[in-house]
């Protein structure tokens, strides 16, 4: 029995069949696992017609006359067509920041490779795209801005906004020196550590990708949009904006959703021009995005450049962390999230739970001529660990210490719990070093070390490394209001109601794209109101059936979907009671609900909640006259104690075997260990984390978009775009700390996208420790074959 | 992406298959397992008006093993051959190439025919024909003729073949007792198209050394050359005797050429490790 078994069966960790913390069986599955489930795609509509849309094929440039196909101008559309419809403008509130308009069609001018310029409408894809490639645009070719820190420069190649004057969205400032250390560890600091590091441009991959079926509903006087998003109720209000039709008059359903980390969180300009085009043609209309538009027009994340100087002490504490980052934001500010979330986030995540005496931090939101840089699973904080663990190694190796080391002499301590950091974001608890010691006793540093130091018999070098991160989810109104952008979380809903059979429906304004919503808040109304998991229903992603919210995003749903579906059980809970007292003449708090159902223990009365139900739909004649006629239907909202968010957190480390002389990387070992409260089901947890993982092994070695000078992107299909499967997917061991939040509901705290976010540090980490000894340092990922290769040549090593 | 429309029409037989395409022009193509030009018709990369399917023709899935030969069929899939379910001549490697080509979904429709027909320069079937020189079979409208691996491609994704000949048969040497091979290929993970590949194949009672680097801008470049072999096995003159072979290959990007390099002294190594018989790959 190895230690992790052994941990499972320790008295205090034996789990419930039932509620929050078992590990129960995903609803789900069956339709998922049996090709069942209904996406997008799989709707078929009487009378559906196909769009296809002629795309930008430049980065840059002037648009001209568009020619449409002799005889099927009333198939294509440009925007001159798409009258009284507005652009997308996500503005953020925060000073200095430069708006952008994104027409859903092109108008002036073409800022990326794969702008939408016209929509072809016909009775299948193919045909749309035969239509479409007859259309003829007249493009001026400008001058393709294409790299960020030259965009932002002096002499920038060019402007992606003429009317701005310079290249930046946003530009901020974050000075937090109360002692006036800044200056004086520059002068005398006994370790300096500066690193430019990078993160390349990805491109999120779904299986499933964006589509919509869109059609008007003639009787409701009503636009019905299907589309794979994971925000409706936000797709809904920036239809609204562009559409100029208010929002009860637009219905907007999200069927099953196959993936999404962020992508389908956006208001894509498809979406528009689909809306526009059913009310138009008064016919259903649709577009299924293929994966070339996913990759090299729509999907773009991560790309992030830091200049960043550690100051330390020789005992590897900290004194100030110094740093210059920029984000390439791309052309577009993007709906609902802006332009400029990414890069001033980084400006407050950077320092995360380690202690400093100052920081300095500027960043950049730059525009560029390639696709909107939009949130993944992470956002900033891939980037942000990334830059920062890997030059605290980088200090370690300077100060010759374990890398280890370092951090536990920096990070916050349980006793210091609840932390304002020095940014001022309030951990709200947390045992991280613990996470950490006990990270490294997973792996067994001491045997890698003694294994690293034997060398391999094939030759190839051992490196280990690890990381910390932690993961601010479910934060709310006092975050966000500040931002400024279209969307602002307040209370979460949940609308409840039993049925006359004793059916507990649940509606929500989230939507799950893969998070087993439909699993775990049935556990949370175990919980509080006994009824089994299998006689819950939850509905969500549908704006006209469910209460308002701004979806799923930012790790939240645990903490505010189950929050609010557990206050809501919890009013209808009061509501059995009272009718349940009636029907047994007694007083409503001598009546309990629970798994045995609703009890008075005292009178020996005990009745099932479809009992209760059933009485009160079916047979009112049973109810006083003084009842409470609320009935068994509630819509409650939630908020957590504190909305400045949950803090979840992990320490992972790995071991690997580098082939020098290949330039690959072998992942020997891989272990989290992870702390996210109470987990409403490990099993899901676990699941969270090893997805995650895999999309942050392909950050760390594999995925990249490359753009050449023209602003050209060159990985448009997956033999070019590599993702991790399941070969390049090492064993995990996962380990679980339980520090409850003391804000939420549950003590849960969100863990959705920690997965994504460590990898590429830990795994570049273990490269540097392998490579230590030849003076070779990786500083950007993915490190690929090549990439290290030509690393090991600069420095005289292999061929 | 959708395909724009084309015709298609199932051969019955090889000879039905010349005539359908002789009868398009310029405007037909074979489509076999539709693993290569199924994708490029999706992403319009190509356009075709006429593709004649040759899946269904019985005769170019046969496999006939002759005393000195065996002649496999150009339908027969990658799946096939890593299933061994015709006979190994070659001491292992078509199995152990198979296996590796791509995913088994492609294997299980992808054949050896297309394969070699869409002549890409990184594809194993084309190495392994060109390391084997192989007899390619072909079926045109003036008839039958064969033309040697050797001389078959006139460079990457150009076949030559003419647009009303089909490949029927792929005729390899069976390996005398002796000979050994060695395989390896890179890429970046399994089933991607490979970054280098470096192949041996030494068969001393047929008088065959071949070397082979493949994965390179053009088809594969093949030494035949038992005296140059000897010179990369002898570490005095290794060094050398590669540099030549690389710049033979036409290989000058540096890292291409290390990384050739590297891959062809795994399969030498290889060669050395096993002996007479089956040799490796990695």
């Amino acid at each position: 029995m190895n230690e992790s078994e052994a941990r499972h069966l320790t008295a205090e960790n034996i789990e419930p069949a039932h509620g929050v913390g078992a590990s129960l069986r995903r609803k789900e599955d069956g339709r998922f696992l049996l090709g069942q489930g209904q996406y997008v795609g799989d709707l078929r509509l009487p009378g559906l017609l196909d769009v296809a849309f002629v795309r930008s094929p430049v980065a840059h440039g002037r648009l001209g006359a568009i020619t449409k196909p002799a005889g099927a101008e009333a198939s294509v559309f440009t925007m001159d067509d798409l009258v009284g419809v507005k652009p997308i403008r996500a503005v953020s509130g925060l000073q200095g920041f430069k708006p952008s308009d994104q027409w859903p069609l092109a108008r002036g001018k073409l800022r990326q490779v794969g702008e939408l310029v016209a929509m072809c409408v016909a009775p299948s894809r193919a045909l749309a795209e035969d239509l479409a490639a007859q259309v003829e645009v007249d493009i001026t070719d400008l001058p393709a801005v294409v790299d960020m820190l030259s965009a932002r420069g002096a002499t920038p190649p060019a402007l992606v906004h003429d009317e701005w004057g310079d290249n930046v969205f946003l530009h901020t400032q974050t000075h937090i020196d109360p002692a006036g250390a800044l200056d004086r560890v520059r002068a005398d600091a006994p370790i300096v550590v500066r690193r430019q590091v990078r993160t390349a441009r990805q491109s999120m991959a779904p299986i499933e990708g964006r589509g919509v079926v869109c059609q008007w509903d003639s009787r409701l006087e009503q636009l019905v949009m299907h589309t794979a998003a994971q925000m409706p109720h936000i797709n809904r209000a920036g239809l609204s904006e562009c559409l100029g039709i208010d929002q009860g008059r637009i219905r907007v359903i999200a069927p099953d959703v196959g993936g999404g980390f962020g992508y389908k969180g956006i208001l894509l300009p498809e979406e528009i021009c689909l809306a526009w085009l059913a009310m138009h043609l008064k016919r259903p209309v649709r577009w299924i995005e293929d994966r070339r538009e996913q990759l090299s027009a729509n999907a773009n994340c991560r790309e992030h450049a830091y200049d960043i100087t550690l100051y330390a002490e020789k005992s590897g504490r900290l004194l100030a962390i110094d740093c210059d980052a920029t984000v390439d934001s791309g052309a577009y500010s993007s709906y609902p999230f802006s332009a400029c979330l990414e890069a001033a986030q980084v400006g407050s995540i950077l320092p995360g739970p380690y202690r400093m005496d100052a920081y300095g931090c500027r960043t950049w939101s730059v525009a560029t001529n390639k696709p909107p840089i939009l949130p993944y699973r992470g956002v900033a904080r891939t980037g942000v660990c990334f830059a920062l663990e890997i030059v605290l190694d980088a200090v370690a190796r300077a100060a010759g210490l374990e890398p280890h080391v370092v951090r536990l002499a920096n990070l916050v301590s349980p006793g210091q719990m609840p932390f304002r950091n020095i940014t001022g974001k309030d951990f709200d608890s947390g045992d991280y070093p613990q996470a950490l010691n006990r990270a490294l006793a997973l792996l067994d540093l001491p045997a890698w070390r003694a294994r690293q130091r034997q060398g391999e018999a094939d030759g190839r070098r051992i490196g280990v490394g690890h990381a910390v991160y932690c993961e601010q989810a479910a934060h709310g109104t006092s975050v966000y209001h500040g931002w400024g952008i279209p969307m602002v979380p307040g209370h979460e809903a949940c609308a409840a109601r039993l049925t006359p059979d004793g059916i507990l429906e649940l509606r929500i304004g989230a939507h799950s794209h893969g998070q087993s919503l439909e699993t775990t808040l049935a556990q949370v109304a175990y919980t509080v109101l006994g009824i089994d998991e299998a006689q819950v229903r939850l509905v969500h992603g549908d704006t006209g059936m469910s209460p308002y919210s701004t979806g799923t995003w930012g790790s939240r749903c645990a903490v505010m979907s189950g929050g609010a579906v557990a206050e809501a059980c919890e009013a209808l809970a009061r509501r059995v009671r009272h009718i349940a007292a009636a029907l047994m003449g007694v007083p409503s708090d001598a009546v309990q609900v629970g798994p045995e159902g609703v009890v008075c223990a005292a009178e020996g009365q005990r009745l099932s909640l479809a009992e209760v139900a059933h009485a009160w739909y079916r047979q009112p004649q049973r109810m006083p006259a003084d009842v409470d006629p609320a009935g068994l239907e509630v819509t409650v909202g939630y908020k957590a104690g504190r909305d400045t968010g949950t803090f979840s957190y992990a320490a992972h480390a790995c071991a690997l075997a580098i082939d020098t002389r290949l330039g690959t990387v072998e992942l020997l070992d891989y272990v989290v260990v992870e702390d996210g409260g109470t987990l409403l089901n490990p099993q899901v947890v676990d699941g969270q984390i090893l997805g995650g993982l895999a999309q942050g092994i392909g950050t760390a070695l594999y995925e990249e978009m490359p753009f050449d000078d023209q602003g050209q992107p060159l990985a448009s299909t997956l033999a070019d775009y590599l993702l991790p499967g399941a070969t390049e997917l090492p064993p995990v061991r996962i380990e679980h700390l339980h520090t409850p939040s003391p804000h939420t509901r549950f003590g849960q705290k969100g863990i959705g996208e920690g997965g994504a976010i460590a990898p590429p540090a830990v795994i570049v980490n273990a490269i540097n420790d392998a490579l230590a000894g030849l003076g070779v340092e990786m500083m950007q990922c993915p490190v690929t074959p090549r990439r290290l290769r030509e690393a090991l040549r600069r420095a005289g090593v292999g061929a | 992406m959708k395909a724009a429309a084309f015709a298609y029409r199932a051969a019955a037989s090889e000879a039905d298959a010349v005539a359908l395409l002789a009868a398009a022009g310029d405007a037909g193509k074979v489509i076999g397992g539709s693993q290569s030009l199924g994708p490029m018709l999706n992403l319009r990369l190509a356009y075709v008006e006429q593709l004649v399917g040759v899946r269904g023709i019985a005769s170019l899935q046969s496999v006939t093993l002759a005393d000195d030969t065996l002649r496999i069929g150009s339908g027969v899939t990658h799946a096939m051959i890593e299933d061994g379910a015709l006979p190994d001549v070659t001491m292992g490697l078509l199995p152990a190439v198979a296996q590796r080509i791509a995913y088994r979904a492609v294997r299980n429709r992808g054949t050896l025919g297309g394969s070699l027909a869409h002549a890409d320069p990184a594809a194993d079937w084309v190495s392994v024909m060109r390391l084997l020189n192989a007899r390619l079979h072909l079926l045109g409208p003036a008839g039958p003729r064969s033309v040697m691996a050797d001389a078959f491609w006139l460079g990457a994704f150009t076949p030559g073949l003419a647009p009303d000949e089909i490949i029927v048969a792929v005729e390899l040497p069976r390996f005398a007792p002796g000979a050994r091979w060695a395989y390896r290929k890179l890429c970046r993970k399994p089933g991607e198209f490979a970054d280098a590949i470096a192949a041996v194949w030494v068969d001393p009672a047929r008088g065959v050394a071949r070397v082979l680097l493949g994965a390179l801008d053009g088809m594969p470049h093949v030494m035949d050359d038992a005296a140059a072999l000897a010179a990369l096995q002898s570490p005095a003159t290794r060094p050398d005797a590669t540099t030549q072979l690389l710049d033979d290959a036409g290989l000058n990007d540096p890292d291409a050429r290390a990384l050739h390099a590297e891959m062809l002294r795994r399969a030498l190594a290889d060669l050395d490790r096993f002996g007479p018989g089956p040799g490796a790959q990695a």
